[in-house]
């Protein structure tokens, strides 16, 4: 495994920037700007960069969707959010019509912020391409089918010329698929939810989205700790603060940037990404829960430091 | 009202995944309507070096217990990483938070504060 791009990264409906608040930052950075000396390219892109993330950039509004790129030519996604779409877009974009390309695709599960991308994925109508979707219900294909019946869409799933196949992955077993091992895990949320282990040349990625750690379990706790044990890179659900998580959104099948942290520290981890954002939270919010992680994780480090980002569309972690 | 006020102290100094079960162990039976009634409840967590999410939990019950009932929960005297990891996870609407015991008994309850000597404090 080489690199993981994130196409979608926020929680349970797609968001967008208003242009109030597109408006709000333009005249922020133009205020900033009297008093800087912007005569050459690079003092521009200094001074842009200088602005921090809330300001200069945006984490984004599609819903789940990860590439993990591989050593193989094949694709491999993570959810069908509606970053689907634009990472669909760009696969055509690079490949044409007359090239095939094979995709496989791991659902964590299939809420509707996590399908809502397949009806808008180009390759799928493309004839020659493959797509191989794998998960943990059984209800997977079903439930894909579903949502492009009508009155939900006007397109049904018997218009994807491309050749589609589901697989069952059972959870905890092993499963060699792409040139990796792939291990799933049950986790707790509305229907179930499936985390993904992906192992490949030394490089472990584990997707870990839509997951509530009950905190009281020791049991459970340990399941994950080995779960995560040791990996480069977790993309892990901190959609809410620990206090939410334990109180007014309990069992709404979500986790906190803190247990991210307890987690990763006991897993020994090298990086942390916090995905699945809630749809509520501004940029700015974002960009002060990501800060306030990293000080949790600098306050309570007792052994090697755990990197800790904040997924945005567009980011691209190397491994 | 009757008032009474129990301080919890060290038995908790560092609750982390190891010790939460005693934290809860002692913290459960404060929470009982059934020992008597309590205007609040106050954690001194002077000795307190860390606290971890399953800690938090415990503070969490205990919150929606006793304020279920009317009755306050606050901590106090904690160090300034515990205090980080509270304003961190959020907790300030969950507990009250004061810079002594002292004062968390004053302002939740002058009576009480007056027979302080009722409280009980581990050495």
């Amino acid at each position: 495994m080489k690199r993981v791009r994130f196409w979608g990264t926020r929680g349970s409906l797609p968001v967008a920037l208003t242009a109030t608040e597109l408006r709000a930052r333009l005249v922020t950075a133009v205020k900033g700007a009297r008093a800087a000396t912007l005569a050459t390219e690079e003092a521009v892109e200094s001074y842009v960069d200088g602005l921090g993330f809330p300001v200069a950039g945006t984490f984004g509004g599609h819903t789940s969707c990860v590439q993990i790129e591989t050593h193989s030519s094949h694709y491999v996604l993570c959810d069908l959010g509606s970053g689907a779409r634009p990472f669909g877009q760009a696969a055509m974009a690079r490949h044409g019509f007359a090239s095939p390309q094979t995709y496989h695709i791991f659902m964590s599960h299939l809420h509707w912020d996590h399908i809502m991308g397949l009806p808008f994925f180009t390759p799928a109508y493309i004839p020659g391409n493959r797509l191989r979707i794998y998960g943990g219900h059984s209800e997977l294909e079903a439930a894909l089918r579903r949502q492009m019946e009508p009155p939900s869409f006007p397109v049904p799933f018997s218009y994807f010329k491309a050749d589609i196949e589901f697989f069952h992955l059972v959870p905890g077993s092993r499963h060699e698929i792409n040139g990796m091992t792939v291990t799933a895990l049950r986790q707790r949320h509305g229907g179930d939810s499936y985390g993904y282990r992906f192992e490949q040349d030394g490089r472990t990625v584990v997707y870990s989205t839509d997951s509530e750690h009950t905190l009281a379990d020791p049991a459970d706790t340990k399941r994950f700790v080995e779960f995560f044990g040791g990996a480069d890179l977790v993309i892990f659900d901190g959609m809410y603060s620990l206090a939410d998580a334990i109180s007014v959104k309990a069992d709404w099948g979500h986790s906190s940037n803190v247990v991210g942290v307890e987690l990763c520290q006991l897993a020994g981890v090298e990086h942390l990404c916090l995905f699945h954002h809630e749809p509520a939270y501004d940029d700015a919010t974002i960009a002060r829960v990501l800060d306030d992680t990293r000080r949790l994780e600098e306050i309570t480090r007792a052994g090697h430091a755990l990197r800790i980002s904040a997924a945005y569309d567009g980011l691209e972690i190397e491994l | 009202m009757n008032l009474r006020q129990r301080v919890v102290d060290g038995a908790c100094r560092f609750v982390d995944l190891g010790l939460t079960a005693d934290f809860e162990r002692a913290v459960v039976p404060l929470l009982d309507a059934a020992a008597g009634p309590r205007a609040g409840l106050v954690f001194d967590l002077e000795r307190v070096t860390y606290i971890s999410s399953v800690g938090l939990r415990v503070l969490m019950i205990a919150s929606k217990a006793l304020r279920a009932r009317g009755a306050r929960i606050a901590v106090a005297a904690m160090q300034p990483v515990v205090a980080e990891i509270l304003e961190i996870c959020r907790f300030g609407a969950v507990v009250e938070v004061f810079t002594t015991v002292d004062a968390a008994l004053d302002a939740m309850s002058p009576a009480a504060a007056a027979s302080r000597p009722l409280a009980t404090k581990a050495p």
